[in-house]
């Protein structure tokens, strides 16, 4: 009798950490999996929020392959700004770590100035400043007439316009900056002291030593940085509202357009659809090729 | 010696010079707020001529209608991002709790869907989503922001709280068992107390992330009466129809940082630590 007991006691036991984490389950379940799936769905469908969803086959996602010119350039576009606001955010944000990774004096302070952009930078009314500022008499062509050169028309000009809004991105580097000086500060120094008796140049050091030593920093930043990139709304809609000419009409509001002012429900999932898939193997393009360039340090003790 | 000096004045420089060009716009902002609209394009003064309180006195209901102003956007956004940052630390705790301390079944698999998640992009079921809070008449209500704090769909701040809770020794655990307490017991007086900066920094990222989202107040709220600040102030750059009054704009800018200024400055350790600790997205 008492050993039935035992056995339901501990029965009852293992499920405790399963009470923990159903709100979890539960969330997940109604709020992420669930829509997951009626995206892939609704994806296949003609669903305009008013009808009966039918199915209808592949005929959005061959849509959007063959008539809508729209979405095959918001995809070029998107892919564009990325290319041009990740490289440059992550660059910066190394090249500042590696001056503020000496012992410098003041650090905090300039770690926190350059951090405050990454706290305000997603808000409407940085937006909003960065359309002021560079508007054609705005302040940024106010500096440059002081140096004589003449007004550059950032939001107006289609060559030009994508291009401020990857300022807007490359603005706050300082969350990586910070996440960059963690992994600089990781790297045990006798590597470097080593180095300068063997008489490796400083800039040898960095891409034998530092580089390889932070590889898995560098492309841990680069998965969720271009993830965040491919994702932007906010600047595009607030600063140009995917003007000029469509240049900066970006895949987020594309989708937003889709689904939300013309209610193509089915075609927009399928648009999702694809921007998923697109970071799904970008994000395992990266893990790949991480084999090859990502230094772990445990690594010798396995091979 | 001597080289090593001047080394360190040139990366002082440059340090100094980034750090201007950085924060340069704000403070400009924070200058233009003051300004007569057209001296903000044509004045190549930072400081204003003169200091006109006025923009924030007018901007506070321009571009709204009527009975809506800037007093309905802040209380507004209070009102949604304060429970979901209190849900999100509650229930991202306790399920940090199980998943970091306990054995239980099909774990295995959880555990590992949960960390997918963190990669699922907002953009994919942004849709379904909104036609789920449709159907359940959450559309103009905060519920939308609510309902997935309170269930903990949230996997980083998950993966952040149980990190921390990695380096709690679980003797202690034991001990506070082998004394009787019972689990959840266990959690609310030995654990979350120790937990307290690792809910600090992720209640901070929550309260940022909420306060400046767009996007998803921009499709779950519709009515002005309903507007958060990021929808308010949009509000007062499309609605009005003659030339925008960007001064006042400007004033309005400043107001909805404000609230980000004081917290960063307040807690701006954790804010760095968290993100270097956990490596959590700015």
């Amino acid at each position: 009798m008492k050993k039935i007991h035992n056995l339901q006691r501990k029965n009852l036991e293992q499920w405790t950490g399963f009470f923990y984490i159903l709100p979890w389950l539960i969330g997940f379940s109604i709020f992420q999996l669930y829509p997951f799936i009626s995206t892939l769905y609704y994806s296949f469908t003609n669903f305009t929020l008013l009808n009966v969803p039918s199915l209808i086959g592949f005929r959005n996602y061959i849509r959007m392959f063959t008539t809508d010119s729209l979405f095959q350039s918001s995809m070029r576009i998107t892919g564009l700004y990325t290319l041009m606001a990740v490289p440059g955010k992550l660059i910066i944000a190394l090249g500042v770590a590696m001056l503020l990774s000496a012992k410098i004096k003041g650090i905090g302070l300039y770690r926190s100035l350059y951090y405050l952009p990454s706290i305000l930078g997603g808000s409407v009314a940085v937006s909003v400043l960065w359309r002021v500022m560079f508007m054609r008499n705005g302040l940024v062509n106010q500096i440059l007439g002081v140096v004589k050169i003449p007004p550059i028309d950032w939001l107006t000009s289609p060559n030009i316009a994508l291009g401020t809004l990857s300022l807007l991105q490359i603005w706050q580097f300082g969350s990586a900056m910070v996440i960059f000086l963690a992994a600089l500060k990781q790297i045990p120094r006798e590597l470097f002291e080593a180095a300068e008796v063997d008489g490796a140049s400083k800039i040898r050091q960095f891409f034998s030593i530092t580089i390889p030593q932070i590889s898995s920093v560098i492309f841990f930043n680069l998965i969720m940085q271009t993830i965040q990139a491919l994702q932007n709304f906010t600047s595009a809609f607030v600063i140009t509202n995917g003007g000029p000419m469509r240049r900066t009409y970006i895949i987020g509001m594309k989708l937003y357009d889709d689904a939300f002012k013309n209610y193509n429900v089915g075609y927009a999932c399928a648009e999702s659809w694809i921007l998923f898939m697109l970071i799904l193997v970008l994000t395992a393009l990266v893990f790949k090729s991480s084999d090859a360039w990502v230094y772990y340090s445990d690594e010798g003790d396995h091979k | 010696m001597k080289r090593a000096q001047k080394a360190m004045i040139l990366r002082h420089m440059i340090l100094i010079i980034v750090g201007i060009v950085l924060i340069y716009p704000v403070i400009f902002m924070f200058f233009a707020s003051f300004k007569e609209s057209n001296e903000i394009f044509t004045s190549k003064r930072l400081l204003p001529e003169q200091f006109l309180w006025t923009n924030y006195v007018q901007g506070w209901s321009a571009g709204t209608t009527g009975r809506v102003n800037f007093s309905n956007f802040f209380i507004n956004t209070f009102a949604l991002v304060i429970p979901v940052v209190l849900f999100t630390i509650l229930s991202c705790s306790i399920v940090a709790y199980g998943f970091a301390r306990f054995n239980f079944p099909f774990r295995k698999i959880l555990f590992p869907v949960m960390i997918a998640t963190m990669m699922l992009p907002n953009t994919v079921i942004i849709i379904p989503r909104f036609i789920l809070f449709k159907n359940f008449g959450w559309l103009n209500t905060y519920l939308p922001f609510y309902m997935p704090a309170l269930f903990a769909c949230y996997p980083f701040f998950i993966f952040m709280i149980i990190q921390f809770m990695r380096n709690i020794p679980t003797s202690l655990d034991e001990s506070a068992k082998l004394d009787g307490c019972a689990s959840y017991h266990t959690l609310a007086y030995i654990i979350l107390p120790l937990l307290k900066p690792a809910i600090f920094s992720a209640g901070l990222f929550q309260f940022m992330w909420n306060w400046n989202d767009f996007y998803n107040q921009l499709i779950f709220i519709n009515t002005p009466k309903r507007f958060t600040l990021a929808l308010g102030l949009r509000l007062s750059i499309d609605a009005s129809t003659e030339t925008v009054r960007w001064n006042e704009v400007m004033a309005m800018s400043i107001c909805t940082i404000i609230p980000l200024f004081i917290l960063f400055f307040s807690a701006q350790r954790y804010f760095v630590e968290g993100t270097a600790t956990s490596g959590i997205k700015g």
